[in-house]
């Protein structure tokens, strides 16, 4: 047993059992997303070295990149936790503007 | 409590407003700088006035005249309009939801003192060589070219009051999330909490694009960066852009709130509960989604091309819906209630017919072709006027005499109240009415003087006539506030009669700590289901206990002086390197001392424990006793 949230709670009604079960699963999912990340940058690493051209690699890199941020305020800043509602809101909401932003200059200033 | 605020002479009561965390006592600070700076635009407004009253005048000089409409429409929009909606939202929207004060009272006191010394310090330009003179959009093909320092007041000024309001809006979106009373749900909260809660998000996404347009102009200007100098590789649209990516939602930033005041207006003076409840809140919402994806309609005739154009020009007429929702909901609000003609709601009626025609010249100008004939004429005068007169000043004013009461303890001369309103509204339309038809024959925006036998003639007269209507109005509110201030006739907490929300549950104006007991809301308008219910009080939510409360603090002051200190180096360090550091040596110094002034005070913030102190039970039992109330 790698994980044990102890007891952290003075409520004797915790249901240690379920606390423990819970844990357990969020190590999982935590580890896998881990190794995920570990797997995306290496993908990242071998397409550029083996010399694909830059327009194959500069989206799959974006698009890569976008995968391991989502996986980290998921799984490491606990996004995926209740009570995250209006962050997750306003996240997207700036996300959303941004990228409106981004795809006008892109298209009718830099283009 | 207020026995001992009575006995204080002028030092002590100055010291507790400069060192203030009080939201009640910061909304007071925002209400007089709101109202000293909107007097100082109303001034530059007479001005350009006169000097269009007749052709070929020469009241001012050319230079002095484009001064003047940059310091008009920059003073009107960022040290006037939203500071003195600032003021509205401090007052009441924490007490609407039922809260104690907002999330973080000392980065309220730190908005307030940024906005502040950002506004003198750009206004300080008058004294010191000449104000910014490129337009309160400062486009930068312009503002480049510009002489002297105006436009680095500009730029410093604005970034230092923007940082203020970027701090203020986060400061209401944490708020409105965390600190609603029990039972406030989303769904509950009054209009005016719903509007101020997207403003501030629209704060929050608007307010750095501007920030980083500043800063590229700022290292143009003072530090020989080439962002938008297109001889150097930069491009100068980038900043037109930014600036409206910031400035559309700006404007509704304003005109948000002031929906929100008059929607808790045409509810208590219609006595019926607002008409459309969630369609209102969806409106809200929507707008302010909305507000992001047109910006480029401010644009049009620079040469996006037709396709960026269409689009633009479709999102823009969107807006329409939801702003029709809102009218023809305020509409049926007032349809079949028992409608009382207070001066709040005079406004709130006058405002319907105002802000519709503001708005129906909006879609016209959202054609993009015949955008071209319209584009920088009086024809733009006039609609942003009606918009933003006959929607945010309207609301401004109306929001004065109708949360006086709450925030002073005492009442506004109904009288001349409505002498201030018809005064106000006949100049408005005598003014900018007639400038719709000055744009369709021709004459340009921002333009210093006009020739003789060009038709132009008897419009601008009427004009200048109705601005003097508007004048005269002011100085009656101004009277009316003096003479309520001096009688001093202390009102009960819901001198209306019709209050409906919670902050006309509480006392006029509230003790500090605001809430005795928290109260416990049980649908929306919690305050009139109690009255229906005959009770004459709220039932609160928790017993009576110790309430903590944050201390006073100096450092808000000093943080935000230490920027002022610092703009001025940052300023002249530019002549100190032109004159190959003989004069101006004190420049980078001062920059410097500044800086530490700043980061000294945020140091001693953040080393320094500063826990609050709490008031005791029975403190409050006795408070009761004294006759306060809940």
């Amino acid at each position: 047993m790698a994980t044990t949230t102890g007891s952290t709670s003075a409520n004797p009604k915790v249901n240690y059992k379920y606390r423990r079960n819970k844990a357990r699963q969020e190590m999982r999912a935590h580890v896998t997303s881990f190794a995920m990340m570990i797997f995306l940058t290496l993908i990242a690493f071998i397409m550029v070295m083996s010399g694909f051209d830059k327009y194959y690699v500069f989206p799959v890199l974006l698009l890569l990149a976008g995968i391991q941020v989502v996986l980290q305020l998921y799984y490491f800043m606990h996004m995926s936790h209740k009570g995250h509602g209006a962050v997750a809101l306003f996240l997207y909401s700036g996300a959303l503007v941004a990228l409106i932003v981004i795809i006008t200059f892109m298209t009718i200033v830099w283009w | 409590m207020s026995t001992v605020v009575q006995k204080k002479g002028f030092f002590p009561v100055l010291w507790d407003y400069l060192t203030t965390v009080d939201h009640k006592k910061i909304a007071i600070l925002y209400l007089i700088s709101g109202g000293f700076f909107f007097l100082v635009g109303g001034l530059e407004a007479m001005v350009i006035r006169i000097q269009l009253a007749v052709p070929d005048s020469n009241f001012v000089s050319a230079g002095l005249y484009n001064e003047i409409l940059t310091m008009h429409g920059t003073t009107m929009i960022f040290l006037a309009a939203m500071p003195l909606l600032f003021a509205f939202m401090n007052a009441v929207v924490p007490l609407q939801i039922g809260a104690r004060d907002v999330a973080f009272p000392f980065l309220n006191s730190l908005g307030f003192w940024l906005f502040f010394f950002g506004g003198i310090f750009l206004n300080l330009s008058w004294f010191l060589g000449g104000a910014p003179d490129a337009g309160w959009t400062s486009y930068a093909s312009l503002s480049l070219a510009s002489e002297g320092h105006g436009i680095d007041f500009y730029v410093l000024g604005l970034q230092i009051s923007g940082a203020g309001t970027l701090i203020a809006g986060i400061n209401f979106l944490v708020t409105i999330i965390n600190m609603r009373a029990p039972g406030m749900t989303y769904m509950r909260m009054p209009l005016f909490t719903w509007s101020t809660f997207v403003a501030s998000a629209l704060i929050l996404f608007a307010f750095p694009p501007l920030t980083v347009g500043l800063f590229l102009m700022l290292f143009d200007r003072m530090f020989g960066a080439n962002f938008f100098d297109h001889t150097m590789g930069g491009n100068t649209i980038i900043w037109e852009h930014l600036f409206w990516i910031f400035g559309h939602p700006e404007v509704y930033i304003l005109i948000l709130p002031a929906f929100g005041i008059f929607s808790e207006i045409f509810a208590t003076f219609s006595r019926k509960r607002l008409f459309g409840y969630s369609a209102m809140v969806f409106a809200t919402v929507l707008i302010g989604f909305l507000g992001f994806m047109v910006w480029v309609h401010h644009m049009f005739t620079v040469g996006l091309g037709p396709t960026a154009n269409a689009i633009f020009a479709v999102a823009t007429m969107a807006i329409a819906v939801p702003t029709g929702v809102k009218i023809f909901n305020w509409m049926l609000t007032m349809w079949g209630g028992s409608i009382k003609f207070t001066t709040p709601m005079l406004y709130a009626v006058a405002f319907i017919p105002s802000f519709v025609a503001g708005g129906v010249t909006g879609v016209m100008l959202a054609v993009a072709a015949a955008d071209y004939q319209y584009h920088d004429t009086y024809f733009v005068v006039a609609h942003f006027h009606y918009v933003i007169i006959g929607g945010v000043v309207l609301g401004l004013l109306a929001g004065t005499h109708f949360y006086w009461p709450k925030m002073f303890g005492t009442m506004l001369n109904e009288t001349l109240g409505k002498v201030t309103f018809w005064l106000f509204l006949i100049g408005f339309h005598l003014t900018f009415f007639i400038q719709h038809f000055l744009g369709l024959m021709g004459m340009p925006r921002r333009i210093w003087k006009y020739l003789p036998n060009q038709g132009l003639e008897v419009g601008n007269a009427i004009s200048t006539v109705g601005a003097f209507f508007m004048a005269a109005g002011v100085l009656v509110l101004i009277y009316n506030i003096i003479i309520t201030q001096v009688r001093n006739e202390r009102v009960g907490n819901d001198p209306w009669g019709d209050g409906r929300t919670l902050e006309w549950a509480i006392a006029s104006p509230p003790p500090f700590y605001n809430f005795k007991q928290l109260p416990l809301v049980r649908g929306l308008d919690p305050y009139w289901i109690e009255k229906m219910e005959g009770n004459d009080r709220m039932t609160p939510a928790e017993p009576i206990g110790d309430i903590h409360m944050p201390n006073n603090s100096f450092i808000p002051f000093v943080m935000s002086l230490g920027l002022f200190i610092a703009a001025f180096g940052a300023m002249y360090q530019v002549d100190w390197r032109a004159s190959d550091g003989a004069e101006y040596g004190w420049a980078i110094p001062v920059l410097v001392i500044g800086m530490l002034i700043t980061i000294g005070s945020m140091a001693v913030r953040s080393l320094k424990d500063d826990h609050g102190y709490h008031v005791h039970k029975e403190d409050l039992e006795k408070d009761d006793e004294e006759g306060g109330r809940l």
